[in-house]
């Protein structure tokens, strides 16, 4: 039984007397990858830390297929600036397996494939706070690999990287979906989504302007909001 | 001075000659300070990282008082326990007053609100940094309270020392509630004061200059130990 | 954690070591004159080779001691106010009052001596001159004996310190020693009982200038707390100490106590009280 899909039901967050996020339903199944697109304040990162289910919405509803309890221990996030405990590389693996009482053979087996998945072996008794900021959000991606969560979400996961620490993020991205994982991921980086997307939720002024299969998005939008921010038009 | 002078000389000597008097005075204001300072901690870390972590109504009120009562002068808490622990008080039954361990507990009361207080400062910062992740992870506010408490550890040591710094430092207190009787609740500040008032004032400097030095040492190695630690952990 | 309360247990342990190895105890209250002049780290261990109870002291002024001992936090009161012990006989608090030894008090001041009282016979008239010409005296004003001692001598003088207070008459509030330093570090007139002084070590330009008056008698007495009043009170053990002090052999033990070669203490039991 999986806690897909996950439905928002006319969500809105507030701020003061301004609407970040204004009225969205969305139906989120399990399987492709879902790419949330927007400019910087269309809602993208709220939107995601709502679902997450760090945030409460100011309206409207968020609910999971199954029961409402115990809902962290089967979803996970990446943040845009890793939280590195301040620990070995191992220890901040090892973390949320011990939150999640997986008994210490079975930690021990999951924690080495994550770092051996993510290239993090050689790195593993290092202090997790010396790592590179590429090496730091794989750690992050790791961590959550770890978890066998059935949705990731990640949020900006590659706007503070370079090119190569970019790309394997990408690649780790894609191995945890190939694991079986829904991916939900924000971006602003055009070319990100057109690489990774499988289907891509256009954000405008918080609300969903546009929501397609990457295919048809990317060479037919149907709204001018998603068609100027493909041409690289500034839109406000 | 010469007083100055001549209480170098003392400490010297007094150092020199491994004075049987002295050492046990010394290691009894030691083993005092550490059980007090141990019971604070045990009591004030949690406490102080769960004021970092927890919400609840009033908790800026609690955040205040904890910071006021880092100013808690000795001889008033000294003379509460003493209160408390006077036969005629309500833990009088407990035969306490004029103990090593009615010592304990009076500077345990005043040093737990020093050992909360700069362990919140410190875990407070930690845990805005780690609340999302650690909520991403699915954990609890108890786990947080002891993810935060480990992670802050080495400088979490700080606190500790501040706490031992006052505990071994107070005359006031452990006056009132020690009775400064020789060979059982004689320490060094009870010491100093005592030899004060004889108008030894060089020997009471000598055993002022010991104590800073015992201070001294504690604190270096607090630090190294930290400082491996810190290298180790990053 | 388990390391805190493993430090914790050890330091508890050691800290009450000395504690448990004395089972049996008596607690003494006493003042801090008697007790900063040495007689008691000088006596008191005879009393515990013949006997096997160790005599834990608390040094404190005489006003407290006897708080001390009316809360029931001592077997046995030592101090040398004679209507504050009668008092505290009176009032239930302690069995039989008995004399033990006596000292006298002092006037100490400046050696330039500005009031002019060295050699007077009488200590009121030597506080009267102090008044007069408003010359700075230390008064203990903490309630123990020697400042009781010090009140009366004030109120036979005729003179009236409290007009002079924060002036020349400088109320510390604090035990013998503190107070004496005081005078020394000020140059100021005190009154102190003789064992305190004979011990004390920061005189400085201080000097004795009047003794001898009768006025100046310092009598100590003991009681043991009475333990109809609080059952806890170790009364066997404090009776064997009182009937030892006031004995042969503790009277002697005063006697023979010196400090800087001088006898500080003479003993004064009356032995028809049948000790």
């Amino acid at each position: 039984m999986s806690i897909l899909p996950l439905s928002l039901d006319k969500v809105s967050f507030r701020a003061g007397d301004r609407a970040l996020l204004d009225g969205i339903s969305l139906t989120i199944e399990s399987g492709p990858k879902t790419v949330i697109l927007g400019a910087n304040g269309a809602g993208k990162s709220l939107l995601l830390r709502i679902c997450h289910g760090l945030l409460g919405p100011s309206g409207g509803k968020v609910r999971w297929a199954e029961g409402t309890t115990r809902q962290y221990e089967r979803q996970a996030m990446v943040f845009q600036k890793p939280v590195m405990l301040r620990r070995s590389v191992a220890a901040n693996v090892a973390y949320g397996l011990k939150l999640r009482k997986v008994e210490a053979g079975e930690r021990a087996r999951r924690v080495a494939d994550a770092l051996r998945r993510t290239g993090l072996t050689d790195f593993a008794d290092q202090p997790a706070r010396l790592l590179s900021g590429g090496e730091q959000q794989r750690l992050a991606l790791a961590r959550t690999w770890a978890l066998e969560p059935e949705i990731l979400f990640l949020d900006e996961p590659t706007a503070n990287l370079d090119p190569g620490a970019t790309r394997a993020v990408e690649e780790i991205v894609s191995g945890i979906h190939d694991s079986g994982a829904k991916i939900v991921m924000t971006t602003h980086d055009i070319g990100q989504a057109r690489r990774l997307a499988d289907e891509v939720i256009f954000l405008h002024r918080g609300r969903v302007a546009e929501r397609a299969g990457a295919d048809k998005f990317f060479s037919q939008p149907s709204t001018e909001e998603a068609a100027a921010y493909l041409r690289g038009d500034l839109l406000w | 001075m010469s007083d100055m002078g001549q209480a170098f000389v003392l400490a010297l000597q007094l150092i020199a000659a491994l004075d049987a008097e002295l050492l046990e005075i010394i290691a009894r204001s030691f083993a005092v300070s550490l059980a007090a300072v141990a019971i604070a901690a045990a009591i004030g870390l949690p406490a102080g990282a769960a004021l970092a972590v927890y919400r609840f109504p009033g908790r800026r009120a609690v955040i205040v008082l904890v910071n006021a009562l880092m100013g808690l002068p000795p001889v008033f808490v000294g003379l509460l326990i003493y209160l408390f622990l006077s036969r005629a008080g309500p833990l009088g039954f407990l035969g306490l007053l004029f103990t090593p361990t009615a010592m304990i507990i009076a500077q345990a009361v005043l040093v737990t609100p020093i050992i909360v207080a700069i362990c919140h400062r410190l875990t407070r910062d930690l845990y805005e940094e780690y609340r999302d992740q650690l909520c991403s992870f699915g954990a609890r506010p108890h786990q947080a309270v002891r993810t935060i408490l480990w992670d802050a550890r080495v400088s979490l040591v700080t606190a500790v020392m501040a706490g031992f710094g006052r505990a071994t430092a107070e005359v006031g207190a452990v006056l009132i509630v020690g009775g400064n009787i020789a060979g059982l609740t004689r320490v060094m500040t009870t010491t100093i004061a005592l030899e004060t008032s004889k108008g030894n004032l060089a020997l009471a400097l000598a055993l002022g200059l010991i104590l800073v030095l015992t201070a001294i040492g504690v604190n270096a190695v607090a630090m190294s130990l930290g400082g491996v630690s810190a290298y180790r952990r990053g | 954690m388990v390391r805190w309360l493993t430090v914790l247990a050890w330091a508890l342990v050691w800290a009450e070591a000395p504690a448990q190895a004395q089972d049996r105890f008596i607690t003494l209250a006493s003042t801090t004159s008697t007790d900063n002049s040495g007689l008691f780290a000088d006596i008191l261990p005879r009393f515990q080779a013949q006997s096997g109870i160790a005599v834990r002291v608390v040094a404190v002024g005489t006003g407290q001691a006897i708080r001390l001992a009316e809360r029931g936090d001592a077997d046995v009161l030592l101090v040398h106010h004679k209507p504050s012990e009668e008092k505290f006989v009176a009032g239930g608090f302690g069995l039989e009052r008995f004399d033990v030894m006596y000292n006298d008090f002092v006037v100490a001041g400046p050696a330039g001596d500005p009031a002019g009282i060295k050699g007077m016979v009488r200590a009121t008239d030597a506080f009267a001159g102090i008044a007069r010409g408003r010359h700075l005296f230390v008064s203990r004003g903490d309630n123990s004996g020697t400042h009781k001692a010090e009140q009366s001598i004030w109120r036979a003088s005729g003179a009236d310190p409290a007009a002079g207070r924060g002036k020349w008459f400088r109320e510390v509030g604090a035990g013998m020693g503190a107070a004496l330093n005081t005078a020394s570090g000020m140059n100021a007139y005190i009154l102190t009982d003789r064992g305190t002084w004979t011990g004390f070590s920061n005189k400085g330009s201080l000097a004795v200038l009047v003794e001898g008056d009768p006025a100046l008698f310092n009598q100590y007495g003991v009681i043991v707390v009475n333990p109809a009043r609080h059952p806890h009170v170790k009364a066997d053990e404090a009776n064997l100490f009182v009937a030892w002090l006031t004995g042969a052999a503790g009277q002697a033990a005063i006697a023979a106590f010196r400090k800087r070669g001088r006898q500080l203490f003479t003993p004064n039991a009356n032995p028809s009280t049948g000790n």
